[in-house]
């Protein structure tokens, strides 16, 4: 890019006092494609060369899509956008954006910014807005209120919005409440995960009234049969994606109970939905799932699970896609992963952590899933040799039928 | 015994007199030591050198047990060399500084020392090189530091490092077999060669005690107590390393099991058999290490055809010295073409609660306890607090992990150290990084009884094993009768691990899903697979694009459905 200026400079220094250069006639469309293949600090640039140039830079199209990145020395290593590009943004393409996101580091500072910046897109039509924290959550250390006013700009202006991503932040119903009214014809992903401050009645006025969702993501706590009902209702359009964030806020935490009816009708109104679901609880907490029939698709456990636990994934679970354990404990899961093997026939992906599993059995379980295995990362402490397999012949045997080389996953030993 | 054949002598000019300095850095040893073998054919005069130099990179940062166990290292080496009629001079200063006069009052002819791989050991030999030259000084290097040459691996796979241990693995299939240990420095080899070894030798020359070491240190700025300091746990020097060796390949011998052994509880504590220090400071050659576990294997096993996985200790510490030679960078993240650029939190409270214990987890408190008190903790407790320092729990940066254990382990060398916290906080190396260590069931784990807790936090002594691991549970009652109550005697935690987890897994998913260009729903395949083209230093850099506007590619969500791939 510098190049090019260079060689601009130059050709203008030769055409010296002539009205007419090339390059400050190139058709404005021409430079439009060009400068969408330039970063923005090209274009920057690329915009002081001249006047037709500076112009170009200014065009709608090139100001759809901004990422904001806000971070603060003290508690990040990245840098931030320039607060003139910010301001000149606002003042001057604010009504060009459509598909914008807040990147925030883990100050309460960085998140006020962003705040700020959304009260004054007041003449922005959003299509997409993100709220991603980084690190901590720094948008649940906003003043609520703050936080609120800020984001009710967007969704009172913006009234075609159709994504929405505001996991961590304290959004309540009220404000959800205002998102409906003037965005339920075209939200169409809503991710919400870990928001507090909303309850089960206002994620259902949401179902209630967009009909057009397709993805949502929320904790276990705000799901509930009547949110499932009304996401497989005949007004609603197949849902495609469904991630749950299952969290244990205390040890002994009560979990209610999805009716396997609630599962069985979304599963018909939406035969391909995904169901993705996170668990984040102790071992002794596992007492409300997996005692019948889930649609789950992609499982997580994050901390250590049971392998009773495990045995009723087996059993329940047919449509499970990918099953990560982090940790399960010193006894061996064989007998858990054949079952796995045998009745969740569509399993392609499998993680294991701080787990036991005998050679043979993996091995077995292998055999079983074949070829549709498609991603095997298993710790390599997780094997046991036994009689049959030692841990270096085990990679041939796993190799064989899968159909291509595989080892397990190593960590460095000292 | 394994020794290699001794190449001829090198040829003199008529009879001009070979003065020579070997110039030990690591490889701090008699046996196989091939440059200080080189070194003494045809030389009149021998001096062996050892320079302290607290300029060099690293030195700030180096704590006491450390320094305690360097300096076994040349006591013993003085001492195995007295018994050859000759001496170690120490000395203090920058080898810059030193050599050219040196080079000029002992008129030396000739410097020898061991291969460094290490991006400023390279630099600091270039410019001795260069000084050497000058003077006129013929200087022999040679490689021992590690098992192989490392540039010839380079060289096998392309002119790049391997990005991956299987790769490195298959690279290593392919390298010819390991060159033997060079024989041993004895009476006989050291012959012709004298060293002039004055009478105020130990005065100018000595070993420095600790206490004097201090004193030196202190004009630097390096400040270490050596007061109330136990009794060295890691006792240095080549000759507690070469019985080590000998009482580690009795001990595999006995167990006739070399399968990587099971994690217990007494795994955690320091091993008379433990090796790691020995082999960073060079006590103990890994070639001679790699021979010896070779032979026992094919005696124990009567199978000639040893897997890889025997060596894993010395493979590991190959794969990352092979990573690094050529990355000055290699230890941080910024700038670095083999380092994902992960979002970290700048925390210095949590941090030193982390490098302090006193993050309320007993199992991660008592780790790092026993780190700052011993200088070694188990390569599993090292996964533990690296993951909760990282990507686990607190979410900071390895570069400020790395400096602790710097700081703190005896067997921590630049390369090995620095690759293996962005192995385990997985900035590198196509790391999966969904398994999460956690800081309660992990040590419950491996010793359900909490005697290791017990052992490095007596203030939780009276804690029954149901509650050891999270105190913070117990009832009142346990407390009181404990004679701890949290967060009072004993910190609270200094997170909800359930809620620090939820969050960094999503944090390292956005990363990484934005590294694969992956959208799918799995959490597996975010990772983006090594592709077998040799792993070259394909830019892995999630980076933070300057609010990036460009091709609308948009940064991270797309307008309606992400692909509900599988």
């Amino acid at each position: 890019m510098l190049n090019q200026k260079r060689e601009t400079q130059e050709k203008q220094n030769k055409i010296v006092g002539s009205l007419d250069s090339d390059w400050a006639r190139l058709p404005q469309e021409l430079l439009l494609h060009i400068f969408q293949y330039l970063p923005l600090l090209d274009r920057a640039y690329a915009s002081q060369v001249c006047r037709r140039w500076n112009q170009a830079f200014h065009m709608p199209e090139l100001w759809r899509c901004f990422e904001f990145e806000l971070n603060q020395p003290a508690s990040s290593y990245l840098k931030a956008t320039h607060p003139d590009l910010i301001k000149q943004i606002i003042k001057r393409h604010s009504n060009h954006l459509q598909y914008v996101s807040f990147k925030v580091d883990s100050s309460t500072e960085s998140a006020e910014a962003a705040c700020d910046i959304l009260s004054q897109l007041v003449n922005c039509s959003l299509k997409t807005l993100g709220l991603i924290s980084t690190a901590r959550p720094s948008f649940m250390e906003v003043p609520k209120s703050h936080f609120i006013s800020a984001l009710t700009v967007v969704f009172v202006n913006s009234k075609s919005l159709s994504s929405l991503k505001i996991d961590d932040t304290p959004v309540d119903d009220p404000s959800l409440k205002v998102l409906v009214a003037n965005n339920s014809d075209t939200l169409k992903l809503l991710k919400m995960s870990s928001c507090p401050h909303v309850s089960p009645a206002g994620i259902l006025c949401v179902a209630d009234q967009c009909h057009g969702l397709r993805e949502l993501a929320l904790n276990y706590h705000l799901l509930s049969d009547e949110l499932l009902l009304a996401l497989s209702s005949e007004k609603h359009v197949h849902l495609e994606h469904l991630r749950i964030d299952v969290v244990s806020e205390n040890p002994g935490q009560h979990f209610h109970t999805i009716k396997k009816s609630s599962w069985d009708a979304m599963v018909r109104h939406s035969p391909k939905f995904n169901l993705v679901m996170y668990f984040f609880l102790y071992e002794d907490e596992f007492g409300p799932f997996f005692n019948e029939e889930i649609p789950v698709t992609h499982l997580y456990f994050g901390r250590s699970v049971s392998k009773e636990v495990l045995g009723r994934v087996g059993l329940h679970c047919p449509r499970l896609v990918e099953l990560v354990v982090c940790a399960n404990g010193l006894r061996p899961l064989d007998e858990e992963l054949i079952r796995i093997a045998k009745h969740c026939t569509q399993l392609s992906a499998i993680g294991l952590g701080e787990c036991e599993v005998s050679c043979s059995a993996f091995v077995e379980f292998v055999k079983m899933c074949g070829r549709r295995l498609s991603q095997l990362s298993i710790m390599e402490e997780v094997l046991i040799p036994d009689h049959k397999y030692s841990l270096d012949e085990i990679h041939w045997e796993v190799s064989k039928h899968l159909g291509r080389v595989w080892f397990p996953d190593m960590m460095p030993t000292w | 015994c394994f020794t290699s054949s001794p190449p001829p002598p090198p040829k003199k000019l008529c009879d001009m007199v070979v003065n020579t300095i070997h110039w030990f850095r690591k490889g701090l040893r008699l046996h196989d030591n091939p440059s200080l073998r080189d070194s003494i054919r045809g030389a009149d005069s021998l001096r062996c050198v050892y320079i302290l130099d607290p300029w060099f990179a690293g030195s700030s940062n180096v704590g006491i047990n450390r320094w305690r166990f360097l300096l076994h290292c040349l006591e013993d080496l003085d001492n195995s060399l007295r018994k050859l009629n000759s001496r170690l001079y120490v000395i203090r200063g920058q080898p810059t500084d030193v050599f050219p006069r040196l080079f000029k009052e002992w008129q030396i002819n000739r410097l020898s020392y061991e291969y460094d791989s290490e991006p400023f050991g390279k630099e600091r030999d270039a410019a001795i090189q260069k000084l050497a030259c000058e003077a006129g000084v013929e200087v022999m290097v040679q490689v021992s530091h590690t098992l192989y040459n490392l540039v010839k691996i380079i060289e096998l796979n392309d002119g790049h490092p391997p990005l991956t241990y299987k790769r490195f693995q298959a690279l290593i299939n392919r390298m010819d077999a390991v060159e033997l240990p060079a024989e041993t420095i004895t009476l006989e080899v050291i012959r012709n060669c004298a060293t002039p070894i004055s009478e105020d030798h130990d005065d100018k020359f000595g070993v420095p005690s600790l206490e004097e070491l201090g004193k030196f240190l202190f004009l630097f700025f390096i400040r270490f107590e050596t007061e109330g300091l136990t009794t060295a746990i890691w006792p240095g020097g080549e000759t507690e390393a070469l019985m080590r060796l000998e009482r580690h390949l009795e001990r595999k011998a006995w167990v006739a099991n070399f399968e990587r052994p099971r994690m217990n509880a007494n795994s955690l504590l320091a091993s008379p058999t433990g090796l790691s220090p020995y082999l960073r400071f060079g006590c103990l050659s890994c070639r001679l290490f790699y021979f010896r576990l070779t032979d026992l294997y094919r005696k124990v096993k009567k199978n000639n055809s040893p897997p890889l996985s025997l060596y894993g200790q010395l493979l590991w510490r190959e794969f990352f010295y092979t990573t690094a030679t050529n990355n000055s960078c290699f230890d941080k993240m910024e700038g670095n073409p083999v380092c994902v650029q992960i979002p970290w939190d700048r925390n210095p409270e949590a941090l030193a609660k982390w490098a302090e214990g006193q993050t309320g987890f007993p199992w991660i408190d008592a780790i790092m306890t026993q780190l700052r008190q011993e200088g070694w903790i188990h390569h599993l407790a090292r996964h533990a607090v690296a993951c909760f320092l990282t990507r686990g729990d607190l979410w900071i940066s390895w570069e400020e992990g790395m400096k602790v254990f710097e700081e703190l382990l005896i067997d921590v060398d630049w390369s090995v150290n620095a690759g293996s916290w962005m192995w385990l906080s997985c900035s590198s190396f196509f790391q999966q990084f969904f398994h999460c260590y956690c800081p309660v069931g992990f040590g419950r784990r491996t010793d359900p009884n909490g005697d290791y807790i017990r052992r490095y936090l007596p203030i939780l002594r009276g804690f029954p094993a149901k509650y050891i691991y999270d105190p913070w549970n117990a009832p009142e009652e346990v407390q009181k009768a404990a004679k701890c109550i949290i967060g009072v005697h004993y910190p609270k935690p200094m997170v909800n691990h359930a809620e620090a987890s939820r969050v960094n897994i999503e944090r390292m998913k956005q990363i990484y899903q934005q590294l694969s260009s992956y959208r799918g729903l799995g959490l597996l395949a975010t990772v983006p697979v090594h592709i077998n083209n040799g792993g070259n230093g394909k830019r892995v850099d999630a980076g933070t694009r300057q609010g990036s506007a460009g091709s609308c590619e948009t940064p991270s969500i797309q307008e309606g459905m992400s692909s509900a791939g599988t």
